[in-house]
């Protein structure tokens, strides 16, 4: 950077060969065009990096329709339909099998189990800190849960595999250690910061005249609380909760830690399940680069991709409509 | 009546969160503190990692978001310059850089992965042993720089929005007062506006670097190993990673209880690297926030 005074006034000598343009109270700044076109520039990273993940992703994975080789091997009908009736996963046997049905069953069960055990929590912890509990207790849970946030997920992954896998085969009476309920409880723990954080800025978004006018009423906390507020900022709610259903979808080291990773066709929550994102993590480490195996690897990766990006879509949708409702009403 | 019951069964949910994490890290602290010593995070792992320490994953880490940073900051900063001081606020390209930072927030940390092989391995590590190194494979494999890089555009939102916050806490006055001076708009971000958001920024780097740390699944493929005899010295090296570290462990040790008690205090090393970071980041943040609500 030239060492030019910026905006006050100093004794500076003219430098031979650039004259001070009359009427400026600097000398030509001839590097400012081409620093704020490099800030512009960055600017893009966000949009240029979402393209290419799509562009790179959806590279790999096309082959699957458009080269003869790998398309004989795991064209779109092998990987969607059965193969000789059975539902089967078995990338690495002599007569390869690529049906995703399995995986897309294990992912959605575990997913299930880890919504079903971290919304209800989330939310009501959240109604509790924004609607009822003094300060001293808000001010000691938010750091609570920004501690639950900041565990990396390969150590929520151990802490399941090592210490939880004991306790729920014993407390649900499972033959299997590593089970669905397992993986999807601890994936539960990962979503939880998640619900929490953004039902809590919905709940606390909510203008104050609203509590006032049902409390006026002759509403009950809980009243104020359930029917008033939460209806109120309902679309961040959604939000939150379609945001930690796309973290449980595309979580991967925890469930390739704590589910068994058997891919089986089964609804059952006491068997063990193999999820989309960690058959990609446990599979691509040994695949031959090119092979079909490979593109179809890159498959899923692009689907898990599509499905967050629609999914986080959503949740920017009802974000703004909520802006926009307590922003015009209030 | 009723209403009581319901509040308390939401104060419960609460107290239920609050025990879970207490457990999870309870149970780390408790079983990872007995082997914690300075030898045990100076040495490297022997006997097929059943004794010794995990230098080489502590220092693999350090490089890796080193690298990390450097490639994160200035980009983060300067779309976070962009958004709040540059463009206006309600032009389109402003919307879609918003909407596509909000994504990348959500894309999950394996498709980061598959991106860094498709993308930086593959496309862009061998276009550069192409061109530069007549074909001998020098980047076009797993290493510490296509990791990090990998992390860097994981992290990105995580610094746009910690700088961002900070942009916004700086009063506009400030601007006026820059500009009413005769400064130019880079003047003013230079002079007023950077060296009042450094706090904010720091923030965003910390989080960003804490939660580059923690994140596994985006390095699987693009450069962790699990055992290396030397340390990570060029660019194109593969590294040992603390995270990873534990992954392999923990699923694929041959002895799972002799190796249990280095695995507790990787576990731990890890956790505490990670919240000393979470930590030094709230207590900034929230310095930053008092000047906000001073200042409003």
């Amino acid at each position: 950077m030239p060492t030019q005074p910026a905006a006050v006034k100093k004794e500076v000598p003219a430098r031979p060969g650039r004259p001070r343009p009359e009427g400026s109270a600097t000398a030509p700044r001839w590097h400012e065009p081409l620093v704020e076109g490099v800030i512009r520039a960055s600017a893009l990273t966000a949009i240029v990096g979402l393209f290419l993940i799509f562009v790179f992703i959806g590279k790999e994975a096309l082959p699957l329709i458009t080269s003869p080789a790998a398309n004989q091997e795991a064209s779109l009908g092998r990987i969607f339909a059965t193969q000789d009736g059975h539902y089967s996963w078995q990338p690495v046997s002599t007569v390869p099998k690529y049906s995703m049905a399995p995986l897309f069953v294990g992912t959605l069960k575990m997913t299930f189990v880890a919504v079903l055990f971290a919304i209800p929590l989330a939310l009501g912890a959240a109604l509790f800190t924004s609607e009822f509990a003094p300060d001293w207790i808000k001010e000691f849970i938010k750091p609570v849960i920004e501690l639950l946030a900041g565990i990396p997920s390969v150590v929520l992954g151990f802490f399941a595999l090592m210490v939880m896998a004991s306790y729920v085969q014993d407390a649900f009476g499972i033959v299997y250690r590593l089970n669905t309920i397992t993986a999807g409880m601890a994936l539960g723990l990962a979503v939880i910061p998640i619900v929490y954080t953004m039902a809590d800025d919905a709940l606390t978004a909510v203008p104050k005249s609203y509590r006032e006018a049902s409390v006026a009423m002759g509403a009950s906390p809980w009243q104020t609380a359930w029917r008033v507020v939460f209806p109120a900022a309902l679309p961040g709610i959604l939000a939150a909760c379609v945001l930690g259903f796309g973290r449980a979808i595309g979580e991967t080291m925890i469930v390739l830690m704590a589910s068994g990773n058997a891919a089986i066709m089964s609804w059952d929550l006491a068997k063990p399940a193999r999820s989309l994102s960690a058959t990609i993590a446990a599979e691509l480490g040994e695949v031959v680069v090119g092979s079909a195996h490979y593109h179809v690897l890159f498959l899923i990766g692009i689907s898990l991709f599509v499905f967050t990006f629609i999914l986080n879509l959503f949740a920017h949708w009802f974000v703004s409509r909520l802006q926009k409702r307590i922003l015009g009403t209030a | 009546m009723i209403g009581i019951f319901f509040v308390c069964l939401t104060g419960l949910c609460c107290l239920l969160i609050v025990l879970l994490t207490a457990v999870v890290l309870g149970n780390i602290a408790y079983f990872g503190w007995g082997l914690l010593s300075l030898k045990f995070l100076l040495t490297a792992p022997s006997q097929g990692m059943t004794e010794g320490g995990i230098f080489p994953a502590i220092f693999g880490t350090f490089f890796l978001v080193l690298l990390m940073t450097l490639a994160v900051m200035p980009l983060g900063v300067m779309t976070a310059i962009y958004l709040n001081e540059y463009a206006s606020k309600k032009s389109a390209l402003v919307r879609w850089v918003r909407l596509a930072i909000g994504n990348l927030a959500g894309v999950p940390a394996i498709v980061f992965g598959l991106f860094g092989l498709g993308f930086f391995i593959e496309f862009v590590g061998r276009g550069i042993d192409k061109f530069f190194f007549a074909g001998h494979l020098a980047f076009g494999q797993p290493a510490i720089i296509w990791a990090s890089l990998t992390l860097a555009l994981l992290t990105l939102p995580t610094v746009v929005v910690a700088t961002e916050e900070a942009l916004r806490a700086i009063p506009p006055a400030h601007r006026e007062v820059a500009y009413a001076l005769g400064a130019t708009r880079l003047q003013m971000v230079r002079r007023v506006v950077l060296p009042q958001a450094v706090g904010g920024i720091l923030t965003g780097g910390i989080l960003a670097v804490s939660r580059g740390a923690g994140e596994v699944a985006p390095i699987l493929f693009t450069g962790a190993a699990y055992f290396l005899p030397y340390l990570p010295k060029k660019l194109n090296d593969q590294f040992m990673e603390l995270g990873y570290h534990i992954y392999v462990m923990a699923t694929q040790s041959p002895d799972v209880e002799k190796t249990k008690p280095i695995l507790y205090s990787t576990v731990f090393v890890l956790l505490a690297l990670t919240f000393g970071l979470n930590f030094t980041a709230i207590w900034v943040r929230s310095r930053i926030r008092r000047r906000l609500r001073l200042t409003k």
